[in-house]
């Protein structure tokens, strides 16, 4: 093996890991709870994971909360990026989900027309 | 595929005895009948550090830290956490303290205070997986040494760290790397001492267990410093985990191309074996160690010649602690001045203790040198449970001595804790309360030491079991007057002309407890009166009650 390998080796293994960091730019938050997944957020979830994986975003990670009060707008997803206000999307489906993911997390262009909250 | 949770599940061998693989394998069935497993990766790491609390989980990205886990909680988490995102709040730590929840793991005082460099990965990564070592920039410091450094480059990196030898004595690593660079010899080798016998410590248990390759890293380094292609690690064989852990370790290394030939195809060559020691405390001693694995006998030789000069069968030998190893690709990687600004002039780094006896968190922590003892025992330890007053604090193991409350706030480095008549040693921290007696504390590790002497020199073998039975009569009420005397001026005799560490410093945890607890030692023997109520008295009768009794039963 070569320093190059080792690299190569450390980047791929860090991307299994960058949960653990604790760390990341962008962190997408999937509401989890019973109405959540009755409105399919499961499926939301799993699509935000393949998408992210898909793309190789390497300081992205998706994880899940409760219940967030919004049952009427569910699947409720938050996206929270450093230093930026907290964009709430409601009513996310699996299509919707490529689109926020393309558009917002890659160009950093919120989806507008499916936007519910913007929170400082 | 990344996850969207990581949950990593202490394996430490206190957790393990705890059933955390019963919790495992539950997990594992419940997050399939859920269909979460694209979703939930479920890694086994080493030692988190509060044993007392095992088994313990920790649930990233948010880092939720659940406690005494039981295989029937496992269900309720699946559902409620990893499902629908609400962590069980009846699982998670209230610390005492705040009385307060802790939502997440950097919230726990116990870990607030903590600096972990030698059990960085401990608790964070898989130990048998290389790739997670590598994540975390694991040979890296290998790679950096082969490619970029002369080997005395790398020598004067670590002796300007200031690192010291965290076995016990503290002697200068960086030091013992020039000597065994500067004997003459074509072949040399490398020896990690993992044979830990302190009872109460388990800090290098914990890094064999739970970061296996930056020991073996960190001999790679010290094998191109000093001129070696061969390594050995002496573990002890009542270790089968960390056995089992570093066999792998050096199996995937090996397959990776970091141990063997032509290292980084730099033409470097070094590979390590284990030789396992059958427990003898004594062979924790640097000369006493190479006997063993030389198949003889384990016992210890003068010095000098030092393993440095002369070896393992004969060779320059450069023997370094497995806490001291784990050490030194943080060094190479971040740089001798990061290194050296952390802890006190002469202490430089940090140090793992052992935390146990009458504290409330029990466990492996690794705190900056110059914390004081009290930061220990209070802030990370939790102070004295049950309402109980604290009398002493006893550091170092059998070799160390006993410090009381009125030194707890002493810095903790090599120099200050020598000046109060203890010693670093490997890093053993017991906590006494009222209900310890002081005299018996001290009989207890010298009949350790008694024990595991070798007995091939008269101070140690004689000069202690003497101790030993002084202490025993005093214990039983059959203390005399001058026996206080006595046991200093034996215990300092023995300290002086015994040939190994072992016998010089078996005397201290007697002599400092005769420094700061006199008084307990006199009311044994002129009261017979023990106030922690741990020895028991035979009762002595006066002549005139015997006299009646003997009359009843004619």
């Amino acid at each position: 093996m070569k320093l190059e390998d080792l690299r190569r080796i450390r980047e791929k293994a860090e991307r299994e890991m960058k949960l653990r960091e604790g760390k990341a730019r962008i962190k997408i938050i999937v509401g989890m709870g019973t109405s959540g997944i009755a409105a399919g957020a499961r499926e939301v979830l799993k699509v935000f994971l393949e998408e992210v994986e898909k793309r190789n975003l390497k300081d992205v990670i998706v994880t899940q909360t409760g219940e967030k009060g919004l049952a009427s707008h569910e699947p409720v997803v938050e996206i929270h990026e450093e230093d930026k206000p907290i964009i709430v999307y409601g009513n996310v489906t699996p299509e919707l989900v490529r689109r926020i993911v393309a558009e917002h997390i890659v160009n950093s262009n919120p989806v507008s027309d499916y936007v519910i909250e913007v929170r400082e | 595929m990344p996850k969207r949770l990581d949950v990593l599940i202490c394996s430490g061998a206190a957790c393990i005895s705890n059933n955390s693989q019963l919790i495992r394998k539950k997990l594992e069935e419940v997050i399939a009948k859920e269909g979460l497993q694209e979703e939930v990766a479920i890694i086994e790491t080493g030692c988190m550090g509060p044993c007392e609390l095992g088994p313990v989980m920790l649930v990233y990205p948010d880092g939720t830290f659940y406690i005494r886990l039981k295989e029937e909680d496992v269900e309720e988490i699946v559902k409620e956490h990893f499902l629908k995102g609400r962590p069980v709040r009846r699982l998670l730590w209230e610390t005492p303290e705040a009385r307060k929840i802790a939502e997440e793991k950097k919230q726990i005082p116990f870990f607030e205070k903590q600096f972990k460099i030698a059990l960085a990965n401990c608790g964070k990564i898989d130990p048998e997986n290389i790739e997670e070592y590598i994540a975390t920039g694991g040979y890296e410091a290998l790679g950096k040494v082969l490619t970029e450094m002369k080997p005395e480059e790398v020598i004067d990196e670590i002796i300007k760290s200031g690192l010291r030898g965290r076995g016990g004595a503290g002697f200068p690593t960086g030091l013992k790397w020039k000597f065994t660079r500067e004997a003459q010899g074509n072949e040399k080798y490398v020896i990690c001492n993992a044979d830990e016998g302190d009872p109460g410590a388990f800090m290098d248990r914990a890094i064999l267990e739970g970061d296996p390759h930056a020991v073996l890293e960190g001999m790679a380094i010290a094998a191109y410093a000093i001129g070696a292609k061969q390594g050995y690690i002496y573990v002890r064989a009542e270790y089968p985990l960390a056995v089992k852990r570093l066999e792998i370790a050096i199996k995937q290394a090996r397959k990776y191309g970091l141990l063997g030939k032509n290292i980084f195809e730099t033409g470097f060559e070094f590979d390590v074996e284990l030789r396992m020691g059958a427990g003898a405390f004594v062979c924790g001693e640097e000369t006493a160690l190479i006997a063993s694995i030389e198949g003889k006998r384990g016992q210890p030789k003068p010095k000098p010649p030092y393993p440095a000069q002369s070896g393992l069968w004969g060779k320059p030998t450069l023997i370094n602690n497995v806490e001291t190893l784990a050490n030194v690709r943080h060094i190479i990687l971040s740089g001798a001045s990061w290194f050296s600004s952390i802890g006190t002039e002469k202490s430089k780094g940090t140090k793992v203790f052992a935390l146990s006896g009458k504290v409330v968190n029990t466990g492996l922590v690794e705190v900056p040198m110059g914390i004081t003892l009290r930061e220990l025992v209070y802030d990370i330890g939790g102070g004295v449970p049950n309402g109980k007053k604290f009398k002493a604090v006893q550091i170092g193991g059998p070799s160390g001595g006993c410090v009381p409350e009125k030194y707890l706030d002493t810095p903790v480095d090599y120099e200050s804790l020598k000046e109060l008549g203890t010693i670093m040693g490997s890093g053993g921290l017991i906590v006494l309360d009222e209900d310890d007696c002081m005299v018996n504390i001290a009989k207890f590790f010298l009949e350790f030491t008694m024990e595991e002497s070798c007995g091939q020199c008269v101070p140690c073998r004689v000069g202690l079991k003497q101790m030993y039975d002084i202490l025993d009569r005093i214990t039983r009420g059959e203390g005399r007057e001058e026996d206080i005397e006595l046991l200093e001026k034996l215990g300092k005799e023995i300290q002086t002309t015994s040939l190994c560490g072992l016998g010089q410093s078996a005397p201290n945890p007697v002599l400092s407890t005769i420094k700061y607890f006199r008084e307990e030692y006199m009311e044994h023997i002129k009261e017979r009166k023990c106030r922690a109520g741990v020895c028991q008295f035979k009762k002595e009768e006066k002549l005139e009650t015997a006299i009646e009794k003997i009359k009843d039963i004619i």
